[in-house]
């Protein structure tokens, strides 16, 4: 590997102060799952990696039913779905945290790193998206926060600009009759890459049928997770039922615009954007409605 | 060229203190400097979990993890398994099951089963298996691996 500086930084001022001297030549390191890969491979140079672990605020794992989940950048997926009570609050979220890699990897990684690493199909931007997250993002003029769904700009890019970093995440808590789901599809049962990933949640309104909030999110279709706000709107105002779920389907199905490669074509993608859409509303609603 | 690191951490209990360049791996310190070559080295990428062992207790690949990163941790590995006397019961059942052959998988596989019976000391056959999802063995076929590791469970319960 070739040689660089590594510094834990202590404080939210020193990172930001490091990575705005050393612009493109720093990088942040938090669970290295991603990074020390690049590294190694020769794919990433940089002069200094910034350790980010020590910062106080980047290892925040809190949740209440005002403030919802505050959830450093850097907490390793382990720390969050062995928390007892977040892991049962935010079920969909769960779903995507504890499939990202290995029990290995998930002793390392964050969810901080994985939206950063920007992949198109990084397993937990789409449920982020679903849950209404925002980014807390450090930097040089102080803290600013974009909504998940804006942090992607193109496959390994996002709107981090120089001496930022991405502190934390907020999700909201769970409203009344909330339910989400998060799944993947994949050629064999676990340690793969998305080729396909849809993230969805849905409010049901007091008569626990109509549908006064769903988000629905995209993963690998594209060159960010988008959020598919025609899907949404098929179902908002209305009874859910399998018309109005089979709307969104083929809403989301239409606003994929994946690539052919190793893992699938543009043909299958495209079928299994519809197919994990209608899914997921239902495993999301069947949260929503306290059945599963 | 980078200073050198300097890292104070406790190794299979005890306290250990090492000098490092920032591009070393946790493996290759403990493998190339501590002289502690009884974590293996397979594929360096995170796919495999050869160099699989516990950093504060939690199971890691330690091709990904800095050496420099685990400074006022506590690291543990394979050679901290079993006492001078007895094999760890891990080790005395992949012995019995025959549950290695080329054994460059097996201290990884061990220390991913010990973490697993930490977490979990009565694991279903299908806990076992995808707990043991980030473990690569190329000769096994991994059912005498998962046989193993419920034997164990069964003994270390027994014991308990």
């Amino acid at each position: 590997m070739q040689t660089f500086d590594y510094v834990a930084a202590q404080t939210v001022d020193e990172a930001v102060s490091l990575l705005a001297s050393k612009g493109d030549q720093a990088r942040v390191l938090a669970g290295g799952t991603d990074l020390i890969v690049q590294l190694r491979e020769g794919r990433r140079q940089l002069e200094t990696v910034v350790d980010v672990k020590k910062i106080p605020e980047a290892n925040v794992l809190s949740y209440d039913a005002q403030n919802g989940l505050h959830l450093g950048a850097a907490v390793p997926c382990h720390r969050i779905y062995n928390d007892p009570v977040i892991s049962k609050t935010y079920p969909g979220l769960m779903d995507a945290f504890t499939l990202i890699g290995g029990i290995q990897i998930q002793g390392r990684a964050s969810v901080g790193g994985n939206l950063c690493n920007s992949s198109p199909a990084a397993d937990s931007t789409p449920t982020l998206i679903a849950h209404r997250t925002m980014c807390v993002i450090a930097g040089p003029s102080g803290q600013r926060e974009v909504a998940a769904e804006q942090f992607c700009t193109a496959p390994g890019r996002n709107v981090l600009e120089n001496g930022e970093f991405l502190l934390s995440l907020r999700v909201p808590a769970p409203p009344k009759n909330f339910g989400a789901h998060y799944l993947r599809f994949i050629p064999r049962n676990e340690m793969d890459i998305a080729v396909v990933g849809v993230g969805s949640s849905l409010v049901l309104g007091d008569d626990n049928s109509t549908v006064t909030d769903a988000r629905i999110s995209l993963g690998a279709v594209a060159p960010t997770p988008l959020l598919a706000v025609e899907a949404a709107a098929a179902l908002v105002g209305k009874p859910i039922s399998d018309d109005t779920i089979a709307a969104a389907a083929s809403a989301a199905a239409g606003i994929a615009r994946p690539i052919d490669d190793m893992r699938g074509t543009i043909q299958q993608r495209i079928h299994l954007t519809g197919v994990l859409t209608r899914r997921t509303l239902q495993g999301a609603l069947s949260r929503a409605r306290g059945e599963s | 060229m980078a200073t050198r690191i300097h890292v104070q951490t406790t190794l299979n209990g005890e306290a250990v203190e090492f000098l490092c360049d920032s591009r070393q791996s946790l493996l290759e310190v403990l493998r190339d400097d501590l002289g502690f070559t009884g974590t293996k080295e397979g594929c360096s990428n995170g796919n495999c979990g050869a160099c699989s062992l516990q950093v504060d207790g939690v199971l890691v690949d330690s091709c990904l993890v800095l050496a420099a990163e685990v400074d006022g941790q506590a690291v543990n590995t394979i050679e901290g398994l079993a006492s001078p006397a007895q094999l760890h019961p891990l080790q005395q059942k992949f012995l019995e099951h025959a549950a290695l052959q080329c054994g460059i998988c097996t201290p990884g596989f061990i220390m991913a089963a010990k973490a697993l019976l930490e977490k979990n000391p009565k694991p279903t056959e299908h806990e076992v298996r995808y707990w043991l999802a980030g473990n690569l063995c190329r000769c096994t076929g991994y059912d005498k691996i998962v046989r193993a590791v419920l034997d164990a469970a069964e003994t270390m319960e027994a014991s308990a």
